[in-house]
């Protein structure tokens, strides 16, 4: 089967994110093992790869795939959307189970356009290769009619029942047969699928091929099933479960030129297998800080201290109660605040409030507020903190006090925990941008608020 | 805004206070049973023939009956008040209220908090179902008074270890005094070194920079100050009560900068008005403040009034503020040596005014004091409710 594109719906913008952590050599694992810190999920990373793609796009539907859904019968995507404070009339699903979803999100969104959003924590036993050849981390593709920087030339697909890759639902780390197996079953599927979307492009090899897959072998030995003109990659970073393909594509729209065509193969109990042609718009577009530039340098995070991040190891907390669950009812009244980090500004004296309040604490008018979009302000340390007694699930907690950023100097303050906080480099006029993280977890009930960002000076300039 | 208040209307005319410790051999209700006795036998008055209680608690009971219970009062207007840290303090103030109008003739104010049958560090928090988004949910209690050290030093161009010097004074002081204290959990000296040395809490916050985790309770009785001498020679006399909760504008203003807490000025300010103070250093014989933690107390030094901005580091330094010196504070060991059983603190610290404005403080006793001020913070740095009373020896 074929998906014959209709031209007018190509890629407008896309982006990746993957954590600062990187697993210490003390683990075993050779090279950088890109890790989440214990604060980030699909969801959480999904918000950060779209908020890069989104720019002024205003897509009117997400789809939102992953193998590591922090809720089931909850629409992660919906958190997604609060965060990217998207209108209300848009769609957000939640695309779960195997690596597969994103090219079934890829299909959504090619029907009207929309973000395609892949994120994933892949979590292995100690030890195992899931461990050290897996990844974390997101990209995330807008879809739609416009300015597109790579047109769709086809979207094809095959499915073959196959016990390579599973987990229970209850599972955190998941099994694989005899990978050779999987590579015998694969190696078929992909040289015919890779055949039949470049027929159906209309052309007899692309320039870049990506090749992505669960199965180690087949990425391995990618150069040999189907080659690219000009490049042909894998995993950039390591198995990134649902977020690999995207991950893949990002890391070639990163250094395509333009007019060029890329092939996109994914091997997940089938395959699929996506056809692009690049743009003169691309050069101009690509994303602020490449695939390459994510994955170098990081900060070594030691073993145990990921062991425990993952809840492979029960290390002792300082003797503080848990938090309480957030509860339901304010989380949604205050859902602009805690997922879009929307505060309030005094329309008489300008005095601008985070979190909203209904009384301005200047010049005390009462209901005379408007809106103030807060996620994407940056702001200055004004003091900071380190708790070491504060309950976390990664003791010590570094706080500050920010002032954020107004026209005429600072206009908005707030206390925030400091995420991926290395407080060697945190001080008072440290530099901050927000980041979505998931405070923790209580009653089974994820805490999703932003978090303050030291930026480096690079980021700053 | 303004208070009339109710200078000399009412007096204590008896008071008791347990030890302050970890009581692990007493309840709740051990506790208020404790407290409440020695003050009716201080004032030789039958819990009977008193008109009404005021009970302040943060999270040991619920209601008047966590008081009318363990006493076994029948019927009798029992209220329960919680107002953060100055729960205790908030207790007496609205007792004497009570008084004031003429509503009873005599009322009981009491305190109390069990803190240690929980298992954990530090005061716990009884937040409403709310989102999560908090900055006290992550930020504890000593991280949030930690913000006061870097702030002041910023602020004034006070060399870092200069500071840490007169947060060190603070604690040392403190526990010399408490040292002198046998109602107090810590009943030690403690070594600058051993100060300066303890594990980090937060900041650069050491053990020794908080106060500790206690239990106990305190109580006051209280009635006209006309009749005050049926009851004791020696009463003591409301010259001042005022409160102030903040709109918590700090923590939402780049304006504030972490050096001062508004509310305690605020109040300090309606308290000196109440009692016609005008030059709070040199008419105080003693204060008792909440010393919480060390850049606290140092903070508060410039708030109430003791010394111009920017000083207080250096007359603590000075011993401007030990037992000896020009205006004794926290001459029972505060709460560095009591700990901080909330609902019980405020009266803790009036327990001590009443000793030293009787002549009964023992070791500790000042010469001729006649005014004596109670202070107490509840919140943090950019937002919290204060306390400030003054009482004296004298009816005038």
């Amino acid at each position: 089967m074929s998906a014959g594109p209709d031209g007018s719906i190509g890629i407008l913008s896309y982006a990746s994110y993957l954590p600062v952590y990187r697993l210490d050599r003390d683990s075993g694992v050779r090279g950088p093992r890109v890790v989440a810190s214990f604060d980030e999920d699909a969801t959480t990373m999904a918000v950060e790869a779209a908020r890069a793609a989104l720019g002024e796009h205003a897509p009117g539907s997400v789809w939102w795939a992953s193998t590591s859904p922090p809720y089931l019968d909850k629409t992660n995507a919906a958190a997604v959307h609060a965060a990217l404070r998207l209108s209300p009339e848009a769609v957000a699903a939640d695309l779960v189970g195997s690596a597969r979803s994103t090219f079934a999100a890829v299909r959504g969104a090619l029907g009207g356009g929309g973000l395609v959003v892949a994120s994933d924590v892949r979590v292995g036993k100690p030890g195992s290769l899931d461990e050290r050849a897996g990844a974390d981390g997101a990209a995330a593709i807008v879809l739609g009619d416009g300015e597109l920087i790579a047109e769709v030339l086809a979207i094809v697909g095959a499915t073959e029942e196959l016990l390579d890759r599973w987990r229970e639902p209850s599972g955190v780390t998941g099994s694989q047969w005899e990978e050779r197996f999987g590579f015998e079953r694969y190696a078929a599927l992909v040289r015919s699928t890779a055949a039949r979307a470049l027929d159906a492009a209309g052309l007899t090899e692309a320039d870049h091929v990506v090749l992505t897959s669960g199965n180690a072998a087949v990425t391995k030995r990618a150069g040999t099933l189907v080659k690219g003109a000009k490049s042909t990659t894998g995993s950039p970073a390591g198995f990134l479960g649902a977020a690999d393909p995207l991950l893949g594509l990002a890391a070639v729209l990163d250094v395509a030129g333009p007019d060029e065509t890329v092939l996109v193969v994914s091997a997940v109990d089938g395959c699929d297998a996506l056809v692009l042609r690049t743009t003169d718009l691309l050069p101009a577009r690509r994303q602020p800080r490449p695939v390459s530039s994510q994955l170098e340098g990081g900060r070594a995070v030691p073993y145990t201290t990921y062991l425990a991040w993952r809840g492979l190891l029960d290390r002792e907390l300082p003797r503080r109660p848990e938090p309480d669950r957030p509860a339901g009812p304010p989380s949604a009244r205050g859902a602009g605040w805690k997922f879009g980090f929307a505060g309030s500004r005094c329309t008489g004296c300008g005095f601008v409030h985070l979190p909203p309040l209904r009384v301005c604490r200047r010049c005390g008018a009462t209901d005379a507020m408007e809106d103030v979009a807060g996620a994407e302000l940056t702001g200055t340390v004004a003091t900071f903190t380190i708790d070491r007694l504060a309950y976390s699930p990664s003791p010590p907690v570094v706080d500050v006090v920010v002032d954020f950023d107004g026209p005429g100097g600072p206009a908005g303050r707030t206390s925030l925990e400091v995420a991926d906080a290395d407080p060697e480099t945190v001080d008072v006029g440290a530099r901050v941008d927000l980041v979505f993280r998931r405070l923790f977890t209580a009653g089974g009930v994820h805490n999703y608020f932003w978090k303050a960002r030291v930026l480096s000076g690079q980021e700053e300039s | 805004m303004a208070s009339n208040g109710i200078a000399d209307k009412v007096a204590i005319v008896g008071m008791g206070c347990t030890r302050f410790g970890e009581r692990w051999e007493a309840s709740t209700d051990d506790l208020l049973l404790e407290a409440v006795a020695e003050c009716l036998t201080s004032a030789s008055v039958a819990k009977d023939d008193v008109d009404a209680y005021w009970l302040g608690t943060l999270s040991s009971g619920q209601s008047g009956l966590t008081l009318s219970r363990p006493l076994a009062l029948a019927d009798k207007p029992v209220t329960r008040v919680e107002n953060y840290c100055a729960t205790g303090s908030e207790s007496f103030r609205n007792a004497c209220y009570a008084v004031a109008s003429g509503a009873y003739d005599r009322v009981m104010a009491v305190g109390v908090e069990k803190l240690k049958d929980s298992g954990f560090s530090g005061l716990l928090r009884t937040d409403p179902p709310a989102d999560g988004t908090a900055p006290e949910l992550s930020l504890t209690a000593p991280a949030a008074f930690s913000l006061l050290d870097p702030a002041y030093c910023t602020r004034y161009g006070v060399d870092p270890d200069a500071m840490r010097e007169a947060m060190t004074h603070v604690a040392w002081k403190n526990h010399v005094n408490g040292a002198r204290n046998d109602k107090a959990q810590f009943r030690a000296e403690v070594s600058r070194d051993k100060i300066e040395q303890a594990p980090k809490v937060a900041g650069r916050l050491g053990v020794f920079d908080c106060s500790g985790v206690s239990d106990g309770a305190a109580a006051a009785l209280i009635v006209r100050a006309e009749d005050a001498y049926d009851y004791t020679d020696r009463p003591i006399f409301v010259k001042a009560l005022a409160l102030a909760a903040g709109s918590m504008r700090g923590g939402l203003d780049p304006a504030y900068d972490f050096t001062t807490f508004p509310e305690v000025v605020a109040a300090a300010r309606d308290a000196y008005a109440q009692a016609g103070i005008t030059d709070p250093a040199r008419e105080l014989s003693l204060a008792e403040v909440h010393d919480c933690f060390t850049p606290t107390e140092i903070v508060l030094m410039e708030d109430l009034g003791f010394t111009e901005r920017g000083q207080a580091w250096k007359d603590v330094l000075a011993g401007d503020f030990d037992s000896d010196g020009r205006l004794p504070v926290n001459v029972d060991g505060g709460l560095k040596s009591f700990g901080h059983p909330v609902g019980a603190s405020g009266l803790r610290m009036l327990y001590e005014s009443w000793l030293q404005l009787r002549g009964d403080a023992g070791p500790r006793q000042l010469a001729d004091p006649r005014l004596a001020l109670t202070h107490n913070l509840g919140g943090r740095p950019g937002g919290c409710v204060s306390f400030v009373a003054v009482v004296g020896n004298e009816r005038s």
